[in-house]
């Protein structure tokens, strides 16, 4: 991979490494008595290794061919990778904080392994690193081929996949030593945030970039989605996270809001996080894949575009159906409340248009595990949105806020629909990607289609049951018009759905494993075989007679 | 390169674009997507008119129902007290042993303990109130402080080593620890008290316990080492032992001293409900089996 660095970007690259190594360093020595300074170690490491990696090959030979002829996979393929190591190490955090609720004894007394510090693993790896990931990698390719045109340049995309993934590490390591601001999906401290900014910044300018050199009169429905995701989030990230570190050589910060603001902005991030980094984002996937997998053409262009509006512009007033009931204002409640109404129809719009989409391929849907992931994912993806605009009415809330319901909820969203879509589009990517007839085993396929699907459904159900019962039990008078339950006795109701809950999230992630193994025997057995068109062309004369081999 | 083509299967032109292979179909948006939108969008307005909304400048537009969520919660939990006032009213005002003596309020204020004691209590004496390593059960007949209703409401009230101003105040000295006992003597006074309640000692053994008792425990304990609830003393010849009454506890106990606490709930729980909890404590042990 490196050797189709040429010699002025390697250079850059170690001047950026180096660079990044230092800066490791000197976290690692101004925080020596502060867990700061293991972050300093860890980034220290990480540019360490990615410093020799490319000095090995810095006097290699330059790369010869042609390369405005060819679309810049590397990162794709290693961030698809990446993706599915996240994917591995993010749902087994999963298994175990389940099986930690079902069996509290799993937490081996130990300080790192409680429930609070492990859920945050397994949330960021699940939502950051599987799901983020696959965004970058996704998003590489289809740019490129949307665009007909290679990336600009071929640093800053490395320097997105890899960064992301230092933001990752830093997240995940610092949660396990307690590193925490104490906000749900925003947890990493002040140093990583102001990273991630930098990093952001980059993959926008990227993308632009991309889009810009595009040989394509118009630009297409995914690159709008991926690119609301990728501005937003930059926006997102960065309100949420305005703090004040406690000092340049700690990691404790202190947030700008306090109070009910505090709260406000907090879920203002956090749904919208749900909005823009799971769902257009992963919308942009399905715009891609799922056309080109059923190869058929997109339902209705109309409703692309009315969904495409409807859910940027109202997705982001609702965050304050998170806080009902509480001290924010009645009135911020209301439209919190009202917004989400008014954000069904352009949600199921966009499930419609891709189930549309498959009509003269249903045959397909039958016979391809692949598309029958995409397939299920769109299901799943109007399920979720129509429960979530249910679960947004206030009494309706009353019920379910603080409940199951609502763990039930987002793992309908985040199995059924951001990981099935996202399955689905790594089966499609990974033989285009590595040239490749097929994967390695379309058994192997279906055995993860239906094992997600069944441990996905398990899960669901499980936590309805155990959330509506929850619910209800919290609201039971008895006749002398006081509480029928303790908390406790709510919690005993819950113990046979923790056990259905933590089976169904092991046939989810055995999936997740059988997933990663056949990706790889794709690239290591599986014969090659050059595609019929996968390359840039800005007009048919240009095209070379056979694409140039990787 | 924009050729519009039409689609064999479902006769729809595309947008005439075609993105490595994609195309998109022109069509109408359906007139079911229409028709929720407006469904939707009519049902916010119609929530937008009844309820606060949008905010203006200094203020809000208030709804013409002219709700407000928190006199809406005050209205529902003074509604909620009268409706329980006639029941409460009169365990607020009845000795603890009427109350036990009438069914009818007995059974309303042991439904009403359950959660009280589940949500309060279960977390250091367990669900069944039988008490763990450390915790007394509340179901046998040693008390503390005392197990008549007024000594429990008392205990409740003001917590033991809380920090109440008028607490129960009790604190297992650190002979070991703190260098009054060596630790043979130590040894000798655990014999002797584990044969008070019926282990069998050589006589010489007895007689110099018995000495050791006297001059550091008695004072606490009492003579006969029958405990003292005036000082919450346990009582130490029964087979009832709260951190436990073998060997390597009770030599933890003396060489390194105790002082458990219990929080006061004056101030967390009403005078009622803690009524309600010593009802359902003294019912408790009536019904638990000896």
């Amino acid at each position: 991979m490196m050797s189709n660095l040429t010699g002025a970007e390697r250079t850059k690259a170690m001047i950026i490494t180096g660079f990044g190594a230092m800066v490791g360093l000197l976290m690692a020595i101004v925080g020596h008595d502060d867990p700061m300074g293991a972050h300093g170690w860890i980034t220290l490491l990480f540019f360490g290794v990615l410093f020799f990696v490319v000095g090995n090959a810095f006097y290699d030979p330059e790369p010869t061919e042609d390369r405005a002829a060819l679309y810049y996979d590397d990162p794709t393929k290693v961030g698809i990778i990446l993706a599915l190591l996240w994917a591995v190490v993010g749902m087994s955090m999963g298994v175990w904080v389940a099986s930690q609720l079902a069996w509290p004894d799993l937490r081996f007394d130990a300080a790192w392994s409680s429930f609070g510090r492990l859920r945050p693993v397994h949330t960021s790896g699940v939502i950051f690193g599987f799901g983020g990931n696959a965004l970058i990698a996704t998003s590489y390719h289809i740019m490129q081929r949307t665009s007909r045109a290679r990336m600009p340049d071929q640093i800053s995309p490395w320097f997105v996949l890899l960064g992301f993934n230092l933001f990752c590490i830093l997240a995940a390591s610092g949660y396990i030593m307690g590193i925490t601001q104490s906000k749900e999906y925003a947890e990493p401290e002040w140093y990583a945030d102001l990273w991630l900014v930098v990093v952001w910044v980059v993959y926008f300018i990227l993308y632009m970039r991309t889009l810009a050199r595009r040989n394509e009169p118009h630009i297409y429905v995914a690159n709008w989605y991926y690119l609301s995701f990728i501005l937003v989030v930059a926006i997102l990230h960065i309100v949420n996270n305005l703090a004040l570190p406690a000092s340049l050589t700690g990691a404790k910060s202190y947030s700008l809001f306090s109070g009910v603001q505090d709260a406000m902005t907090q879920w203002w991030y956090g749904h919208n996080a749900v909005a823009f980094f799971l769902t257009t984002g992963f919308l942009g996937m399905l715009y891609y894949f799922l056309p080109k997998r059923a190869e058929r053409p997109i339902y209705s262009y109309r409703l692309s575009i009315l969904s495409f509006w409807g859910i940027v512009f109202f997705y982001i007033w609702v965050g304050s159906h998170h806080l009902h009931y509480t001290a924010l204002p009645y009135w911020v409640q209301t439209l919190g409340m009202t917004f989400s109404i008014m954000l069904l129809v352009p949600s199921w719009a966009s499930a419609g248009n891709a189930l549309m989409t498959l009509n003269g391929a249903w045959h397909k849907v039958r016979d391809d595990a692949t598309l029958r992931f995409m397939m299920v994912a769109a299901v799943f993806y109007g399920l979720s949105t129509f429960e979530g605009s249910f679960m947004a009415i206030r009494p309706v809330n009353g019920l379910s806020h603080y409940t199951d319901w609502t763990i039930g909820h987002v793992h309908s969203g985040a199995m059924g629909w951001v990981a099935m879509i996202t399955f689905g589009s790594i089966y499609a990517l990974v033989p285009v990607l590595w040239r490749r007839e097929t994967m390695y085993s379309w058994k192997a396929v279906e055995w993860h289609f239906w094992l997600a699907l069944t441990g996905t459904v398990i899960y669901v159900f499980a936590m309805w049951n155990s959330g509506i019962i929850q619910g209800l039990m919290w609201r039971t008078y008895n006749e002398a018009g006081t509480l029928r339950y303790s908390f406790v006795d709510s919690l005993v109701a819950m113990h046979p759905y923790y056990i259905a809950r933590a089976f169904g999230g092991l046939l989810f992630l055995t999936g997740a494993c059988i997933c990663l193994w056949n990706v790889v025997m794709t690239i290591r057995r599986v014969p090659l075989l050059a595609p019929a068109l996968d390359y840039p062309t800005s007009s048919e004369a240009m095209e070379p007679a056979v694409p140039a081999a990787e | 390169m924009s050729v519009k083509e039409r689609d064999p299967l479902t006769g729809y032109l595309t947008t005439g674009h075609e993105w490595n292979g994609i195309t998109e179909l022109n069509t109408r948006v359906p007139r079911a997507v229409w028709f929720f939108i407006i469904v939707t969008h009519i049902w916010a307005l119609i929530a937008w008119i009844l309820l606060p909304t949008w905010p203006l400048v200094t203020t809000y537009t208030k709804g013409i129902l002219g709700l407000n969520q928190g006199e809406e919660v005050a209205e529902k939990v003074i509604a909620a007290n009268v409706a329980r006032s006639g029941w409460a009213d009169l365990i607020t005002a009845a000795p603890v042993n009427d109350i036990l003596q009438d069914p009818e309020l007995l059974a309303l204020a042991t439904g009403t303990a359950h959660q009280i004691f589940g949500d309060n209590c279960a977390g250091c004496h367990g669900l069944d109130a039988g008490g763990g390593p450390g915790f007394p059960s509340l179901i046998d007949d040693m008390w503390l402080w005392g197990g008549d209703p007024e000594s429990i409401m008392e205990t409740l009230r003001v917590g033991i080593n809380a920090p109440h101003p008028d607490t129960r105040y009790a604190q297992m000295l650190a002979f070991g620890r703190d260098g009054m006992l060596g630790r043979e003597d130590i040894r000798i006074v655990v014999d002797y008290v584990q044969s008070l309640s019926g282990t069998e000692i050589p006589p010489d053994r007895a007689a110099a316990g018995a000495e050791i008792y006297a001059d550091n425990c008695a004072s606490c304990h009492g003579e006969t080492a029958m405990g003292d609830t005036e000082q919450g003393a346990p009582n130490l010849t029964d087979a009832f032992w709260i951190y436990g009454g073998d060997d390597t506890a009770m030599f933890e106990t003396i060489w390194n001293g105790r002082q458990g606490w219990m929080p006061a709930w004056e101030g967390r729980l009403s005078e009622t409900e803690r009524k309600i909890l010593t009802v359902y404590l003294t019912d408790l042990r009536q019904e638990a089996p000896q």
